[in-house]
C-alpha cells in the first residue's frame, strides 16, 4: 500500500525522524484555519500517489491569509495525472540550506536492505544514479544485525553530507530504517532530507510503500492509503480479497495465479483483442468467491465478453464450476462466455458445466484457442 | 535421476491438518510420495489418514527421518516453521504459504543461510516440486506430467503447469517442475534450480519461466552465459502487463533495469536464450532444438 506525504510523515514522526509541523485537511476553510494556526509562511501541498505534484501547480508557498485561501482553492479538487485532489497538507515552510536523498529498501537481488544516501537530493534520484553514481551510496544492511550507527555514520560521510551535519543525517538514516523495519515498509524514501540554515536536519517530504502481506501486525495503519482515488472495482476486489486491475479494453479475463493471468493477457493481446481487466481469483477459490469474482468483472459496462482460465493446482475445477453455475443464477449476464478448465478435478467441473448447459458459455481446450475465440465473440458483441 | 525431490524423499507436512494441508498431502501420498510425518502442536499424537501428527519439528525429525518439509502453515506462522524445521536438520524446505510478510521472508533467508548453510528452501508462495514417477511434494495436479528429459523452473504457479502441459502435449516428459515462487524473497533463485539442473543427468533440456518485476532472469541470463552448456528455452509474462503501481523511483534502480518483459527477454535472448512469446511457443521452440 502507498501512502500519502502526511502518512508517511506519520510514520516517520512516530520513530523519530524530523518533520515539520502541519495538518491534513479537506474543505479551504479547514486549509485556511490551520495556515493561520501553524503560522506564516505556509506551504500548501496537494496528497496525491503520483510524482510531479509540483509542476501541476500541486505545491505552492503562502505568505498570508489570502494566499492560503487562493492556494487551497486551486489545489482542492485539482486533477494531476488522473489524480482528484482530496486532500491538502498545510505545513509550515522550511528555509533550505541544503537538500539530500534518503532511502530504505528491499534489494530483491542481494536479499538484503538497502540503504541509499546522497548529497544531490531534490532531483529525480534515477538522474543521480545514472549521471553521477558515484555520488549515490548504496549499502546492503545484514537484517539480523540492523543497520548500526557506525554504519549509518560511513554512508553519511561517503554520501557527501557536510561534516557539521554528519551526526544529524546519521540519526536520520537510522530513524528511517526503524520505520522501515518496524512499520513493515517495502520502501521508505526521502526526497528531499533538507538541511535548514540552523544545521538541523530534517524530511520535507516522504514516500512510504507498506507490505500488505504484513497489515495483520499492524492495525493502525490499516485505514491509510489512498482509497477515495482508488478505482472502485479494484478498492471492492480487495475487500474480497481478490487482485483485479482495470484496464482499458473489452475482455473480462479471470484466471488464477498471477503468472498465468499476465499471460493471459499476453496471449489474448496476440489475437488482437483488449482486456478489461486483470483479475486473479488467487489460490483455493471456492465457489463463492468465483461468483464474487464474475460479478466485479461484469461490473465493467465495457466488458463485451468473458474468459475464464484456469488451470487448477490449489484450485479445484470444480469448485470453479459451480461458482460460474451460481453467477449464472444470480447475475444472468448477457456477455458471451469462453471457459478453459485444467487441472485439478477438472473432469467434474466440466461435467458441471456440461450438465447446467448455460447460455452463451463456450468451453475451450487450449489457452490459445480459449483466447482466439473469446476475441472473436467480444468483436461479434461489440 | 531428478533434482530436489524423488525416491529418497521422506517428506513431513506443517499445517497438515487444514483443509488444503490434508488434501494435498494425501494427494502427494496417492502420487507415491513417501510421507512419513505432520506437525499440529495441538493435535499431537492424532493422525491423518495414517501420518502421524506430531507436536514440532524436532519430534518429527527424530521420530520419522523426515529429510524434506512442506510448510502448509498460515502466513503469520509460516516462517517461523520454516525456522524450526532448518533447526531440526531439514535439508529441504519448501514453502508452499501464500501472503508471508516481505520482511519475514528476508529474515528466514538471511538466517538460515547464516546458521545452516547446508539447508535449501524453496517458496514461499509456490506450488512445490514434482518429480514425475518419483515423488510430488506440493500442489501441482502431478497427472498432466510423465517422465522425461525437460527440467523447468518456474516464477509462477499455474503458469508452470500451463507451459509443462505444453510441454506434454508436444510429447515431451520432465526430469522435475520446480515451482520458485513469486514473492520479493524467494529461497531458490531461477539460478540455484538451473545450476541443479545443469549437473543432472537425466535433463536434456531447461525451460524457465519468469514474470516482469525484480531482476532475477537478468541475473540468470549472466549465470547461463558463463556456467551453463545445456539449451534453455525462457518465458517472460507481463508483456502488456501495465507498468508496476507499486515500486517507487528507488526500485527501479536497485535492479538496474526497468524489470520489464521486453528488458528481460532481451538480456536472456542476448545469452542465446530463445524465449517464446506464449506457452505453445516455448514448447514449439523446445520442440525444433531437441526434437522428439
Amino acid at each position: 500500500m502507498d501512502l500519502l506525504e502526511h502518512q508517511g510523515k506519520q510514520l516517520f514522526g512516530r520513530h523519530g525522524l524530523a518533520v515539520s509541523d502541519g495538518k491534513a485537511v479537506t474543505t479551504v476553510e479547514d486549509a485556511v484555519a490551520a495556515a493561520n494556526e501553524i503560522g506564516y509562511p505556509v506551504v500548501v501541498k496537494a496528497q496525491v500517489l503520483i510524482g510531479g505534484r509540483g509542476k501541476a501547480g500541486g505545491v505552492k508557498l503562502a505568505a498570508d491569509e489570502a494566499e492560503a485561501r487562493e492556494h487551497a482553492t486551486n489545489i482542492l479538487g485539482l486533477d494531476i495525472k488522473g489524480h482528484i485532489v482530496r486532500t491538502v497538507w498545510i505545513e509550515a515552510a522550511s528555509d533550505i540550506a541544503t537538500e539530500y536523498y534518503a532511502a530504505v529498501l528491499l534489494d530483491r537481488g542481494a536479499k538484503k536492505p538497502l540503504v541509499m544516501f546522497s548529497s544531490e537530493g531534490g532531483i529525480e534520484i534515477e538522474t543521480v544514479a545514472e549521471e553521477t553514481p558515484e555520488k549515490l551510496v548504496r549499502d546492503n544492511v545484514d537484517p539480523l544485525e540492523g543497520l548500526t550507527r557506525e554504519h549509518a555514520l560511513d554512508i553519511a560521510k561517503r554520501g557527501g553530507a557536510d561534516e557539521d551535519v554528519i551526526e544529524g543525517v546519521a540519526d536520520a538514516l537510522l530513524a528511517l530504517y526503524e520505520v522501515w523495519i518496524e512499520e513493515d515498509c517495502s520502501l521508505a524514501e526521502i526526497n528531499p532530507l533538507i538541511v535548514t540554515p540552523d544545521r538541523q536536519v530534517k524530511a520535507l517530504d516522504a514516500k512510504v510503500t507498506l507490505d500488505d502481506n504484513a497489515m495483520f501486525r499492524h492495525k493502525e495503519n490499516a485505514e491509510l492509503g489512498d482509497s477515495a482515488n482508488a478505482d472502485p472495482i479494484e478498492l471492492k476486489a480487495h475487500e474480497q480479497d481478490v487482485i483485479y486491475v482495470k484496464l482499458d479494453g473489452d475482455i473480462g479475463i479471470m484466471g488464477n495465479g498471477a503468472g498465468l493471468v499476465m499471460s493471459t493477457l499476453d496471449v489474448v493481446a496476440q489475437y488482437d483483442g483488449k482486456p478489461a481487466n486483470f483479475l486473479d481469483a488467487g489460490g483455493g477459490s471456492d465457489a463463492a468467491k468465483v461468483t464474487q469474482a464474475i460479478e466485479l468483472i461484469l461490473s465493467n459496462p465495457a466488458v463485451k465478453a468473458v474468459l475464464l482460465n484456469i488451470f487448477g493446482g490449489i484450485t479445484r475445477c470444480d469448485e470453479v464450476a459451480k461458482g460460474l453455475v451460481e453467477a449464472f443464477a444470480q447475475l444472468k449476464p448477457t456477455v458471451p462466455f469462453v471457459v478453459r478448465l485444467d487441472g485439478t478435478n477438472d473432469v467434474e467441473g466440466r461435467k458441471i458445466l456440461e450438465d447446467a448447459a448455460l447460455p452463451n458459455v463456450h468451453a475451450a481446450k487450449t489457452m490459445d484457442g480459449a483466447a482466439e475465440l473469446v476475441v472473436k465473440l467480444a468483436k461479434e458483441n461489440a | 535421476m531428478s533434482i530436489l525431490v524423488g525416491n529418497e524423499t521422506k517428506l513431513a507436512v506443517a499445517g497438515i491438518t487444514g483443509r488444503e494441508g490434508s488434501f494435498h498431502t494425501l494427494n502427494n501420498r496417492k502420487y507415491g510420495t513417501n510421507v512419513v510425518g505432520g506437525i499440529n502442536p495441538k493435535k499431537a499424537g492424532e493422525n491423518v489418514e495414517g501420518i502421524p501428527v506430531f507436536a514440532n519439528w524436532a519430534d518429527t525429525v527424530a521420530e520419522t527421518g523426515a529429510n524434506t518439509a512442506m510448510i502448509f502453515v498460515p502466513p503469520p506462522f509460516a516462517a517461523a516453521s520454516a525456522q524450526e524445521a532448518a533447526e531440526a536438520g531439514v535439508e529441504l524446505i519448501i514453502i508452499i504459504t501464500e501472503g508471508i510478510p516481505a520482511h519475514d521472508e528476508l529474515k528466514l533467508y538471511n538466517k538460515v543461510k547464516r546458521d545452516h548453510p547446508g539447508t535449501r528452501i524453496v517458496g514461499p508462495n509456490c506450488p512445490g516440486i514434482l518429480s514425475p514417477g518419483k515423488a510430488n511434494v506440493g500442489i501441482i495436479p502431478a497427472s498432466f506430467f510423465k517422465e522425461g528429459n525437460v527440467g523447468v523452473v518456474s516464477r509462477s504457479g499455474t503458469l508452470t503447469y500451463q507451459i509443462g502441459n505444453e510441454l506434454a502435449q508436444a510429447g515431451f516428459g520432465n526430469s522435475s517442475i520446480v515451482g520458485i515462487g513469486g514473492d520479493p524473497v524467494p529461497g531458490s533463485s531461477f539460478i540455484d534450480i538451473i545450476e541443479l539442473f545443469e549437473n543432472d543427468d537425466q535433463t536434456e533440456l531447461i525451460v524457465m519461466s519468469g514474470e516482469i518485476g525484480g531482476d532475477a532472469e537478468e541475473q540468470a541470463a549472466a549465470y547461463i552465459k558463463e556456467h551453463v552448456t545445456k539449451p534453455v528455452v525462457g518465458y517472460i509474462a507481463g508483456f502488456t502487463a501495465p507498468e508496476g503501481k507499486t515500486m517507487g523511483h528507488a526500485g527501479a534502480i536497485v535492479s538496474g533495469s526497468a524489470g520489464t518483459a521486453a528488458a528481460k527477454a532481451e538480456a536472456l535472448e542476448a545469452v542465446g536464450v530463445r524465449v517464446g512469446r506464449t506457452p505453445t511457443q516455448v514448447a514449439q521452440i523446445a520442440m525444433e532444438i531437441v526434437g522428439k
